[in-house]
């Protein structure tokens, strides 16, 4: 696809802007199916993402841990800027993989997270167990997942730690107002 | 109903993260992809840009040395060598609206919040094969109609103002001096 010519590009110019379509260049990838064909590529990925959820744990561990050795290098060396990405880092991509992970309470945990190191006004101030009871959090949803009956717990916990969080970031937000309606914004963007 | 021939495309896939680069190729070539070229940074995703001329850049956000943002402000070049005009699929896990604002203004076509999955990823690749939006360009902006709503009641105050203009046709500077020689 990428190698053929590219397509004619049409400018329409208006005072303030300019408008350019050109004919699709992918169009040619689309292709008119009977309504009963019985291919279904979402299925058959669904299918094979099933069949990679054996490596799944193993993945989970190895960000879990990432995040308690960005947290060690805090406890060590205090809030650098470098320290605090590399924690917001590894918390951001066990909120965005934990779910596909299947462990969505992590994936919680880890989101209640990043909004404290994103939102706080003065990271060294934030009570030390806040971040730990998060950290904490997260591993023991990680490493017990195999349980019966720690879904519910977990799915709790994460509960509790956004509800003590939120309230944390409101107070400490109260005169600030972009961080507050970021804090108090529903998400706007939807997962499918 | 429509297919996509995914054998035909060329995907470029640029996420820091080991594992959801993995989850990434496992979802394309499951739909059908055979080239998919991956990049664990911003910098390394432009080279490869340059180099393989994907059909479609499916990003992440936060990334180290320059993030998905910058290099969705890279590609959106109107005068660059390479394709300005690649759709780019923001995958992220940030989902707030000042993002989301953010991400659409730096000229990226889709965005899919984290947790991604077969169906939201399926669904924005057909959107941006089978239903491409025009190019604006203005002052500040060069990417994708950041208009989905194509009803002209929006009176707010980013409304683009001005009639069409009467556009002469200039010789270029090239012509203009070898008709003086």
């Amino acid at each position: 696809m990428a190698k053929e010519k590219p397509a004619e590009i049409k400018v329409k110019t208006f005072s303030t802007h300019h408008v350019i379509t050109q004919p699709n260049p992918l169009r040619k990838v689309l292709r008119r199916v009977d309504e009963r064909d019985l291919d279904d590529p979402v299925a058959r990925a669904e299918q094979a993402l099933a069949g990679l959820s054996g490596e799944f744990r193993d993945w989970m561990l190895i960000e879990a841990d990432r995040l308690s050795s960005a947290h060690a290098a805090i406890l060590k060396h205090g809030f650098s800027e470098k320290a605090a990405e590399e924690l917001f880092r590894a918390a951001h991509d066990i909120k965005g993989d934990a779910a596909t992970f299947g462990f969505p309470s992590a994936a919680a945990a880890a989101e209640s997270l990043c909004r404290i190191i994103e939102h706080a006004p003065d990271l060294d101030k934030v009570p030390p167990e806040l971040i730990v009871h998060h950290i904490n959090a997260i591993q023991a949803i990680v490493r017990d997942h195999t349980k019966l009956d720690t879904a519910k717990v977990s799915t709790e916990l994460s509960r509790r730690l956004r509800g003590v969080a939120d309230e944390y970031l409101r107070h400490v937000n109260r005169n600030r107002p972009e961080h507050l309606e970021a804090i108090l914004a529903p998400s706007i963007v939807p997962g499918e | 109903m429509f297919r996509i021939d995914f054998n035909k495309l060329r995907f470029l896939v640029c996420d820091d993260n080991p594992h959801m680069r993995r989850i990434l190729r496992t979802l394309l070539h499951s739909f059908g992809a055979r080239e998919v070229y991956e990049a664990e940074d911003g910098a390394s995703a432009l080279e490869m840009y340059t180099h393989y001329v994907p059909d479609i850049v499916i990003t992440d956000w936060s990334m180290p040395i320059f993030d998905g943002l910058e290099l969705a402000q890279m590609i959106r070049q109107p005068e660059s060598k390479g394709n300005p005009y690649a759709p780019i699929i923001m995958l992220t896990g940030h989902s707030e609206k000042r993002r989301v604002t953010v991400a659409r203004d730096a000229g990226v076509t889709e965005f899919l919040a984290k947790p991604i999955s077969a169906k939201g990823l399926y669904q924005r690749i057909l959107n941006v094969v089978a239903s491409p939006r025009p190019f604006i360009r203005t002052k500040t902006y060069f990417g994708p109609d950041r208009r989905r709503n194509t009803a002209n009641a929006y009176i707010g105050p980013e409304r683009r103002v001005g009639g069409e203009v009467e556009v002469l046709q200039q010789p270029s500077l090239l012509d203009k001096a070898r008709s003086s020689v």
